[in-house]
């Protein structure tokens, strides 16, 4: 006697592709928010999942800060070209020259923060009223409490305080002009479900996530890659150490772990036995105070 | 487990890896201990991360708290720690090696129906936390009724603070025939009572030695073995068209494939299928997910339906078998959760959705007003406020195609949005006619 019942990586795929294909329905003008790292690669995975043989129902959108690692810029063009589907880029470089934003100054100087207004910008310019993302609700604390259809206000802006109920899965994609939604199939996965995931479909990642030689400096406490833009404090140096990256994102934030994690089994050993969370391991930008991700999320962030 | 079908891509008809997925609420106050009973669960099994803990126990130490407070695990919003309360569901998760679970926690008092309502709506099973000092109070009564109304199959009764009485099997004994008396009203199949201490861990993770009267499993093993495969409906076909799937492109001209979730019953190819509303008949050709065809698809599976003849079925449109068709109507009895402060009055216009369809509908009558913690149905109210659950009817602008929330919770419920500011202002659960 069959059990009709599906595992639970199969169980978190159908409702992913029920919630991309609900979005596409529902909205006019979708974007996919495609950074290259491995949540963005999933959703790529289950977007043509849901669509093909058909071409997707909308662009990716990358926002590159300028700062990324080289790895992650080449695998996106590489995947784009592949498949044959769109990308727009909105250029945090072109936000700076037009006065849109400045720089940052100093030694820790991060474009990180000043995405906010590149991705506000082209939104805008697109005239897209959804971003698919691929934030977890077990990634950070703020996050926890993000809808699924997570509405933003003409502003970019998250009322975590107003949020629209989500009841079963009859999702409200309803918008009034200039407002967008932020969509998160993967809200409900885990690190280790998307590792697991991963696995289980073979998709390819950029090397990154595997345990490397690779050359690194340490910095309050973590070790980043050394880039011409990242100026070396007095006494830091360059050393070489066997690490991968947890997450991947603009170089300046995204630290890298020891690990000797070389490829997908050894790395889902790791993160099913980890006792850190990835952001707390490697994101700076999460560490300036007990909200941060609470108060860029409201800016109109990722 | 269950045999393999095909096995290219892990299509199983069984469980991989030995894991499936359940969805739970916990439902009660901080002072019945919930925060730290969520704690001990995701604690227990490794679940809670150090840089939490060490953020927790920071947080409780600049507090001044002799403790550390687990309730800061859950609380996530910067007004929630400043204030101390919980404002708004969260979602938390922890696995074993048997079942991955999505834990929905509810805050205990403010806006409660509105948020348990939203939690409930896609629980499995809940979990309502009694004070063993208190016993069944009003708060555990509407606890039970909210997962009652919302057609959660299996509810959990902790009794927890065991400890507090000397974990004396009489207290437990007592509570739990003070609620099955007054749950006969309700519609619930399967009624668990666990005594629990979770401060000491005592029946959450491990049989407790200190309850040796105690015949039951201890509250996890609950959790990992509760039969959920007949939650689902595997009896009615209900097929609600999401999406068409029209490559046009040189290499696939004809492709013509209908893209949804199955909301019940079973599908096979070559079974004979209705379209509504148009009413034409077809046969199933093929069912397919990007891994390849499938000889059977079932809820919650996400697929592609290729029909034999070409017929005109778009979104919002339902596929089920002629000899088992839904209630197709546009007046419409059901139960409503209302969730704004503006009240719904009769008359009132909304957007409602249903599966994969909007329509517009209007209140035509509040029938009554339901006191969710006497059951006392108000006959004489005229209006629904936040947190009120009501009995309405509506008409909506065409027909849709449902069956009783009892009988399919996906086919049976439905949102309303007002059709100004599009907020989402009510759940609604629909009833038979002359249910």
């Amino acid at each position: 006697m069959p059990s009709y019942q599906l595992s639970h990586l199969r169980a978190l795929e159908a409702e992913a592709i029920d919630i991309l294909r609900e979005m596409a329905a529902e909205r006019e003008r979708p974007a996919l928010l495609f950074s290259g790292g491995k949540d963005s690669i999933v959703l790529l995975h289950l977007s043509l999942k849901a669509f093909r043989p058909a071409r997707l129902p909308y662009p990716l959108l990358h926002v590159d800060t300028g700062h990324n690692f080289p790895e992650t810029i080449e695998f996106r063009d590489r995947k784009v070209a592949e498949l044959g589907e769109r990308l727009i880029v909105g250029s945090v470089q072109r936000s700076i020259d037009e006065g849109r934003v400045a720089e940052e100054r100093g030694p820790r100087a991060s474009r990180n923060r000043l995405q906010t207004t590149t991705l506000l910008d082209t939104i805008a310019e697109h005239g897209f009223d959804a971003c698919i993302g691929g934030a977890r609700r077990d990634e950070e604390r703020a996050r926890a409490k993000e809808r699924i259809f997570s509405h933003r206000d003409e502003f970019g802006q998250w009322d975590p305080k107003n949020q629209r109920p989500e009841l079963w899965s009859l999702y409200n994609g309803r918008l009034r002009r200039g407002e967008h939604f932020r969509v998160f199939p993967l809200s409900n996965w885990t690190e280790l479900d998307v590792w697991q995931y991963v696995k289980q479909e073979g998709i390819e990642l950029p090397d990154l996530y595997f345990a490397r030689r690779r050359q690194v400096f340490r910095r309050d406490g973590m070790l980043y890659s050394p880039a011409p833009f990242i100026p070396l404090l007095p006494g830091e140096s360059v050393f070489e150490e066997t690490v991968r990256f947890r997450t991947i994102g603009d170089m300046t934030c995204t630290g890298a772990v020891k690990s000797d994690a070389t490829d997908l089994d050894m790395v889902i050993a790791e993160v099913a036995s980890a006792r850190v969370t990835e952001r707390g391991a490697t994101r700076a930008d999460d560490k300036f105070s007990e909200a941060a991700m609470e108060d860029r999320k409201k800016e109109g962030y990722f | 487990m269950g045999e393999i079908v095909d096995t290219s891509k892990g299509i199983h008809r069984g469980i991989e890896e030995g894991r499936d997925l359940l969805r739970f609420i916990t439902c009660g106050s901080v002072d019945d201990g919930k925060s730290t009973l969520i704690g001990r669960l995701q604690y227990d099994t490794k679940t809670i991360f150090e840089d939490q803990l060490e953020h927790v126990e920071d947080v409780s130490r600049r507090r001044g708290n002799e403790r550390t407070d687990l309730a800061l695990l859950t609380d996530g919003l910067r007004a929630e720690r400043e204030q101390g309360i919980t404002i708004d569901v969260a979602y938390r998760y922890f696995s074993t090696p048997h079942r991955k679970f999505i834990m929905a926690d509810a805050p205990g008092h403010i806006q409660y129906t509105r948020n348990m309502v939203t939690g409930a709506s896609t629980a499995n099973l809940a979990i309502i936390l009694v004070d063993a000092r208190k016993g069944m109070v009003e708060q555990s009564r509407r606890h039970a009724f909210i997962a009652s109304l919302l057609g959660i199959p299996h509810l959990v009764f902790a009794v927890n603070k065991m400890d507090l009485v000397d974990y004396d099997e009489a207290v437990f004994d007592r509570i739990r025939a003070e609620f099955t008396n007054w749950a006969a009203k309700l519609q619930v199949r399967d009624v668990v009572f666990v005594p629990i201490s979770a401060l000491n861990g005592d029946n959450v993770v491990e049989k407790s030695a200190k309850m040796p009267w105690y015949r039951g499993t201890p509250l996890l093993y609950h959790l990992e073995t509760v039969h959920i495969a007949s939650d689902r409906n595997l009896i009615d076909v209900r097929f609600p068209v999401q999406w068409v799937i029209r490559p046009q492109s040189a290499e696939h001209p004809d492709y013509r494939g209908y893209a949804g979730t199955v909301a019940g019953g079973i599908l096979k190819p070559g079974d004979d299928v209705v379209a509504l509303p148009s009413g034409f008949t077809s046969k199933i050709a093929r069912i397919e997910t990007a891994d390849g065809p499938l000889d059977e698809a079932f809820p919650p599976m996400a697929v592609v339906v290729h029909l034999a003849d070409e017929i005109d079925v778009s979104r919002g449109d339902m596929l089920c078998r002629p000899n088992n068709q839904p209630i197709v109507g546009q007046d419409l009895d059901a139960m409503i959760c209302w969730m704004v402060d503006r009240p719904l009055r009769a008359r009132g216009r909304y957007a409602l959705k249903h599966t994969t369809r909007w329509v517009r509908g209007m209140v035509t009558e509040l029938q009554y007003r339901l006191d969710v913690n006497t059951l006392h149905r108000d006959e004489a109210a005229e209006s629904l406020g936040l947190n009120d659950i009501g009995r309405v009817r509506l008409r909506t602008t065409s027909p849709i195609f449902y069956d009783a929330y009892a009988r399919n919770r996906t086919t049976g419920s439905f949102i309303l949005a007002d059709e100004v500011t599009n907020e989402t202002v009510a759940a609604g659960m629909l009833l038979s006619p002359g249910q």
